[in-house]
């Protein structure tokens, strides 16, 4: 007999996940590194095995941190709002190529234009995991001091660019 | 005055699905003739004014009605025809009034084709779909309506985005709704048999077709949309496992071993209660489906309007629809019998393990599009699960699915002697054996492994698909046999197995190779420089600008070599929509039987050079050319002649014994 009640107590575990979801929305992670200082990170450079870039390069100047992939689909979509913001020059933005494989990453670059200052080469995903990658792309902001201020999940967008990066960009800038 | 119109009929179509709801339902049960007289009717009331009010919203765009608030957000003046119609579908809104037209479709359907069966079990199937029909429609009428006016009106609307404007993408969700509701009238099924407490082979019966019938359409759906991702996202891929591609992917899994399922049932009696499980479960996916894509709980490329408000509604219905179909399956099975026994070693089992794969496939891919939810939700952190983990899980399982679908048909009901078994299926193993080694030994490498793998995999399917054939022709010989047994009743559904199973086998070589042997390369080019990439010459023309009717477009020209000769002028172009302003690439394509030659244009990098990405794609058409098979054996099957002949239907003891006599005549 309680056999028979399996699949509904699959399907009611399957609910409340489905219920507490909805009050979690995906865009609107309340990151908890919000304030806090960048994590430290020392990774390969995308462009060039043989050099690093580490959290101390970022530091000292606000900046934008974007984590993307080849194999994101939402990353491709926001390329062109990265690219309008890269030619803004109002502010440098670092790149974290997250589980991704070197050869595509660069070519990626060549084909659809670069935004990024630097990228940092984060294969395995371990730098990701400490950053609360929540699926790419999301896009940090992070003040001269290294601190984060600003974390957008999702594409970016013309939008949210105008609206939200540049501004609090601005501000952090002549504030720090 | 017609929006008005088109809301008011909405409402009647409501009121209506209301009626066909409670009355019939009510009817079948304290046995009134009268209310369960009322089902057909009232269907055909709720198709008509779900029609009307859909007609109005067509007519909103048609002449740019821009007071309406759906209109004015997605539709334009300067769109073409074509996609001022498709734009009614092209959002969240118009999407749902286009499935409720579909649902209330497929509900006048079954009333049209069901004069066969009893009243009270057509009484309930309507019914069901009209509990369904509610849903969508107080979802659209309370939190979603279409015809939501506003002031003041503008003068031109925001336009439908331009990676909509294609015909591929035109088409691709009505075939999808097809697909999704279709699946509604086997859970509309399994409900009406749960609540007669009727699990039989009359019921699979019934069930057989519509099942098969909403399949294939939900096989178009998927193949179209994986096209349209090829040709128009200007990047080669043709699947992602982004969440709502899953959600299309999943219940069609379920369905697939639905439709297996309900052959056993149909013609052994066994799996009852298996079987009405998967037909309760395979519509859910489909609900969850929606769910995931318009509630916003997940992030993903195909993004509806996402909304919290919205998501609880859905899940509250979801709760209703599938909550409630369960508690019913967990009361009525125990009271069903569990029907013909068979061996340990039978087809029976073989066909169990195929739906034991597929049902796994789909709760892996349920549990990776949820993961990153489980994950927050537990506060566990946050995962992103991606493309390789999804490709690893499809590459592990794929394989046994293969191996059992060449096992399968030639497997005896009842009982099967394995020894007997593997004396028939020694040269096919031979054959697969023989070709995957053959193709893997010159080039030891990775990707010559697995095509050696997909191609044995393949050779193992043709031909235990022709063991098959020839056995089934034991006495039929020769050509003559062959064209007499095609004509025969029951030949559908075999010839139909025979060539979906084949597109399965064009279909895994398809991905294979052109996952292992696809050559990519990202070039800067000059106007009339040329190139070599994969035995092809490449010359590049320049690129010029084009009007086009509602967009600008930047049109590359690139002349294709082969051994001196012209195979191909491709005319790739990066294409600037006036309204929305967004840059859209459209890949210029060289399609082929073995191969696609596919460019498209990068950025202009000044003094006419562009970058281009140039690909040479062995085999990719086979991925849709066996999705095309596949839908093809679906619809042979469907149109098996014995689902028609009249008086089957009514009787159908007698026909389960025929048809139990036929199969054991078959397979013996």
């Amino acid at each position: 007999m309680a056999r028979y009640l399996v699949p509904l107590g699959i399907f009611l575990v399957l609910v409340a996940f489905l219920y507490r979801g909805l009050s979690l929305d995906p865009k609107l992670v309340p990151s908890p590194l919000v304030g806090k200082p960048m994590p430290a990170f020392t990774l390969t450079r995308l462009q060039d095995p043989n050099t690093t870039i580490s959290d101390t390069d970022i530091k000292g100047k606000v900046a934008v941190l974007n984590i993307w992939a080849t194999w994101c689909v939402s990353c491709r979509a926001e390329h062109g709002a990265l690219l309008e913001l890269a030619k803004t020059g109002k502010v440098d933005i670092y790149g974290l190529n997250y589980k991704d494989e070197r050869a595509a990453a660069q070519q990626w670059l060549r084909q659809l234009g670069d935004p990024y200052v630097a990228n940092a080469f984060d294969d395995t995903g371990r730098v990701g995991i400490d950053w609360g990658v929540y699926g790419a792309p999301e896009t940090f902001v992070i003040d001269s001091q290294g601190i984060i201020r600003h974390k957008h999940v999702g594409p970016l967008t013309a939008e949210v660019i105008n609206e939200q990066i540049l501004p609090l960009v601005a501000k952090l800038q002549t504030s720090p | 005055m017609i929006p008005e119109l088109g809301n008011f009929a909405l409402i009647l179509a409501l009121c209506l699905s209301l009626v066909l709801a409670i009355f019939p339902m009510v009817g079948s049960l304290n046995n009134t003739p009268g209310w369960m007289a009322m089902a057909r009717p009232a269907a055909w009331g709720q198709f008509f004014f779900t029609a009307l009010s859909f007609a109005c919203l067509v007519n909103a765009f048609l002449t740019n009605d821009f007071s309406v608030h759906y209109v004015a957000l997605h539709g334009n003046t300067q769109l073409p025809i074509i996609y001022k119609i498709s734009a009614v579908w092209g959002a969240h809104e118009g999407s749902l009034l286009l499935w409720a037209l579909i649902l209330s479709g497929w509900t006048v359907a079954v009333s049209r084709l069901s004069r066969k069966l009893p009243i009270e079990v057509v009484a309930r199937v309507l019914s069901v779909m009209g509990m369904v029909a509610i849903g969508f429609m107080s979802f659209m009428l309370f939190t979603s309506n279409p015809f939501d006016r506003r002031f003041p009106v503008p003068l031109e609307g925001g336009d439908l985005n331009p990676l909509l404007q294609d015909f591929g993408l035109a088409i691709h969700p009505p075939m999808l709704y097809m697909g999704y509701v279709g699946l509604s009238v086997a859970f509309s099924f399994a409900i009406a048999a749960l609540i007669g407490g009727k699990l039989d082979a009359a019921w699979a019966r019934w069930s057989r077709p519509w099942t098969t019938v909403a399949w294939v359409f939900l096989t178009i759906g998927i193949t179209l949309g994986s096209w349209w991702a090829y040709y128009e996202l200007g990047w080669g891929g043709w699947w992602f496992w982004d969440p709502v591609e899953n959600a299309s992917f999943m219940p069609w899994l379920a369905a697939t071993a639905l439709i297996h399922s309900l052959a056993v049932t149909e013609k052994r009696g066994a799996f009852k209660r298996w079987t009405v499980l998967l037909a309760l479960l395979a519509f859910s996916l489909s609900l969850l489906g929606t769910f995931l894509v318009r509630s916003g709980v997940l992030t993903s490329v195909h993004s509806f309007a996402a909304d919290p408000a919205r998501g609880l509604f859905i899940l509250i219905f979801l709760c209703i629809v599938i909550g409630g179909s369960l508690a019913l399956y967990a009361w009525r099975a125990p009271a069903v019998s569990s029907g013909g026994g068979f061996d340990l070693f039978s087809r029976e089992t073989l066909l169990l393990g195929n739906n034991l794969l597929l049902i796994v496939i789909t709760a892996f891919i349920l549990l990776g599009t949820l993961a990153p939810l489980i994950y927050d939700a537990m506060g566990w952190g946050k995962i992103s699960v991606g493309f390789p983990w999804f490709s690893a899980m499809f590459v592990i399982f794929t394989p046994f699915l293969a191996l059992l679908m060449g096992i399968g048909p030639l497997a005896r009901w009842k009982r099967q002697d394995p020894a007997d078994l593997a004396r028939q299926l020694r040269i096919a193993l031979l054959l697969s054996l023989g070709a995957g080694i053959l193709l893997a030994l010159p080039l030891l490498h990775e990707g010559s492994l697995s095509a050696g793998l997909a191609v044995a995999l393949s050779v193992w399917l043709v031909s235990t698909q022709f063991l098959s054939l020839r056995q089934r022709l034991k006495y039929r010989k020769g050509l003559t046999g062959l064209l007499r047994d095609l004509g025969s009743r029951g030949s559908g559904s075999y010839y139909g197995m025979l060539v979906a199973h084949f597109g399965i086998a064009v279909f895994i070589i398809g991905i294979t190779f052109v996952t292992q042997f696809d050559v990519e390369k990202d070039v800067r080019m000059s106007p009339g420089q040329s190139l070599e990439l994969a035995g092809h010459t490449f010359t590049f023309e320049g690129v010029e600008v084009v009007p086009g009717p509602n967009y600008s477009a930047h049109q590359g020209s690139i002349r294709v070599y082969k051994d001196g000769d012209e195979v191909a002028l491709l005319q790739p172009q990066k294409r600037t929509y006036l309204v929305q302003t967004k840059p859209m690439t459209e890949a210029g394509i060289d399609a082929g039987f073995t191969r696609d030659i596919y460019v498209s244009l990068g950025e202009a990098l000044g003094g006419g050079d562009w970058s281009l990405r140039l690909y040479y794609k062995p085999f990719v058409r086979w991925i849709w050319l066996g999705g095309i098979l596949i839908a093809i054996g679906g619809l042979l099957a469907a149109s098996d002649r014995r689902y028609r002949i009249k008086d089957l239907a009514t009787e159908p003891a007698a026909t389960t014994a025929a048809a139990r006599k036929l199969a054991s005549a078959r397979s013996s």
